[in-house]
């Protein structure tokens, strides 16, 4: 026996060399296991995810219909009518994601702090669980039902009340409708981090005598901004990324990057619309990497902070 | 600012147990609780409204006035209706199933013997959260225009034709099991954690249970309400899904509901809140059973 072996077998006292074959012998057959994951995951995401990125950069001359390489696509998608179309899903999905996070926020810790709240928790929650996720295509129509050109609440207002201005086919209209989902959504997720906010911490705060103020300066501000920062990050790729609830609610008139999208697919007039759409997806991916940076490097800032 | 101090001191100590601390502060900062009822005032209507506003759309009666439930008594033999439901709830088993095949073994797995491996696991299935699924789907889409440009005549192009049988696209099942992979992972991966699954397992092995058995006895009776809720998510992300259907041409529940939206304004919104309904029931239902559970072992 070797003095190194000798060693460890003091030191893991009395099953260490089965315990270490059986490690050895079981490090390779685990990964494996792992293998159906990484391959799903290889050939469903990461592959369709990748050609996007070659096939926009492929061309298709007008004339001759041959295929090229060429960054051509993405000198039309930079510009013109597409960068109005990023623009407007840009401002859509900020605006939308700050408010989202905003009475999310608000919701949640009214929910955390009420004091019979078991069942309203419950209820609550469920009930986010179905508009943050599924709501798409229903939540579109239950709006159109409401405040839509027939729908019944729109009838009260411009009836009898005389109201007019708003449109539910708008970029404010489509606001209205993705808080609908994207509250929830900010409930959800922003719940546990409030919970593990430990009352010991709000009692020491007390008893030092620091006021309120002091306590969120100090304490519950800088433990929950990384959450909430994330939060409101996830509910600004979830706005991005919204096609269905536009789709049904306003067909394509108003300037949005899935949509527009949409559009580019089911083209059969211009020539190469195809790859067009492709560059505005890998644009879209392009632009959902550089807010998860921009994410990573503000968090690592806060992070230093409370250090 | 301080209204909203006195939500987290309240919060905390329900969270601690529900155990009320006599202190004094408590006292006075309960009387400024009314920002929490303007809060619930305020979004309990902008989130009743809708749904309210929608069901009376769909029973009032335009043409002689009153109240009536035909258009839901309609449903069941309105035209689509049961083939695309049918088809959506297909699918929707379909991805439950490759999703917990997929899923359970390799979270087991890496609670039990790859703990190092968590952090990638966790970073790829948070991946389709945030990945725009219209870009997914460009992408897949590009994919599968592989098979009459390339691969046009061999086995591979049938297999892709195969899988774009519009009866029962089977394409959208891999699609969606990858959409559903956040929800999966970190409802089987709570269960895994709340479980203490390595003591349970190390028991049965060393009593001389073979892996197999050990999956089947102990580690899914253990999973079972973490399973249910997966399988229940995906379930009602199938039924609800639009994006990729309607970018891959598919017609399933969604997109049928989108293509009568036009013609029958009512019967849309009818079918809309009632799947609403429907999963939030389910989901409530599912919820209750966690806790009785949860209550008859507190383990």
């Amino acid at each position: 026996m070797e003095p190194g072996d000798l060693r460890l077998s003091t030191a893991t006292v009395p099953a260490a060399p089965a315990s270490r074959r059986g490690r050895r012998r079981g490090g390779l057959l685990p990964a494996l296991g792992l293998l159906p994951f990484l391959l799903y995951i290889a050939v469903f995401l990461l592959l369709p995810v990748g050609v996007l990125a070659v096939e926009a950069f492929r061309a298709v001359d007008p004339v001759t219909f041959e295929e090229s390489w060429s960054t051509a696509n993405l000198g039309t998608v930079t510009g013109g009518a597409y960068a109005r179309a990023y623009l407007g899903s840009l401002r859509l999905s900020a605006i939308t994601a700050v408010l989202g996070a905003v009475l999310g926020l608000a919701l949640a810790f009214a929910i955390v702090t009420s004091r019979r709240g078991r069942l309203l928790r419950r209820l609550v929650l469920t009930a986010s669980g179905v508009l943050a996720n599924f709501g798409g295509v229903p939540l579109a129509f239950a709006f159109l039902a409401t405040i839509g050109n027939a729908g019944v609440v729109t009838a009260l207002l411009t009836g009898p009340l005389g109201l007019d201005g708003f449109s539910l086919y708008s970029m404010a209209g489509l606001a209205v409708v993705y808080l609908y989902f994207l509250v929830p959504l900010m409930v959800l997720t922003i719940i546990p981090a409030i919970e593990a906010l430990r009352p010991q911490w709000r009692e020491a705060a007390d008893v030092l005598g620091a006021s309120g103020w002091q306590y969120w300066r100090h304490v519950g501000g800088p433990v929950l901004a990384p959450p909430v920062l994330g939060a409101t990050m996830l509910l600004f790729a979830s706005a991005f990324a919204a096609y269905a609830t536009a789709k049904a609610l306003v067909g394509s008139s108003v300037p949005l990057v899935t949509l527009q999208i949409a559009d580019s697919l089911s083209s059969n007039v211009v020539v190469g619309a195809e790859n067009l759409g492709k560059a505005l997806a890998l644009g879209m991916v392009v632009l959902v990497g550089l807010v998860m940076v921009f994410y990573t490097w503000v968090q690592r800032r806060t992070s230093r902070w409370l250090a | 600012m301080s209204a909203t101090t006195t939500g987290v001191s309240t919060a905390a100590v329900a969270g601690a147990g529900g155990v009320d601390p006599e202190t004094p502060v408590r006292a006075a900062r309960r009387s400024r609780g009314w920002w929490r009822w303007v809060v619930f005032a305020v979004l309990g209507l902008y989130f009743l409204v809708p749904l309210a506003a929608s069901v009376w759309f769909t029973v009032r009666d335009r043409a002689r006035g009153g109240v009536s439930a035909d258009v839901y008594a309609g449903i069941p033999t309105a035209e689509g209706f049961a083939e695309n439901f049918g088809r959506s709830l297909a699918l929707g088993a379909l991805t439950v199933l490759i999703a917990l095949l997929l899923m359970v073994p390799t979270v087991v797995l890496v609670e039990l013997r790859l703990p190092r491996l968590r952090p990638l696991v966790e970073l790829l299935t948070l991946v389709p959260l945030l990945l725009p699924p219209i870009a997914l789907v460009v992408g897949v889409r590009s994919v599968l225009a592989w098979a009459p440009e390339y691969f046009f005549r061999t086995p591979l192009a049938e297999a892709f034709f195969a899988l774009q049988e519009p009866a029962l696209p089977w394409i959208l099942v891999l699609v969606y099991v990858v959409l559903a992979l956040p929800f999966v992972y970190r409802a089987l991966d709570a269960g895994v954690r709340g479980a203490q699954l390595r003591t349970l397992t190390e028991a049965a092995r060393v009593l001389g249970a073979s892996w197999p058995r050990v999956m089947l006895t102990v580690v899914l009776p253990v999973l079972r309400t973490s399973v249910l809720n997966a399988a229940f998510l995906t379930l009602a992300l199938v039924l609800g899904e639009f994006t990729v259907a309607n970018i891959l041409g598919f017609e399933t529940f969604p997109t049928w509901i989108v293509r009568i939206s036009g013609s029958q304004p009512q019967l849309s919104v009818a079918v809309s809140v009632l799947s609403l309904l429907l999963t939030w029931a389910l989901l409530l239902l599912i919820s209750a059973l966690d806790r009785r559970r949860r209550e008859e072992d507190p383990a």
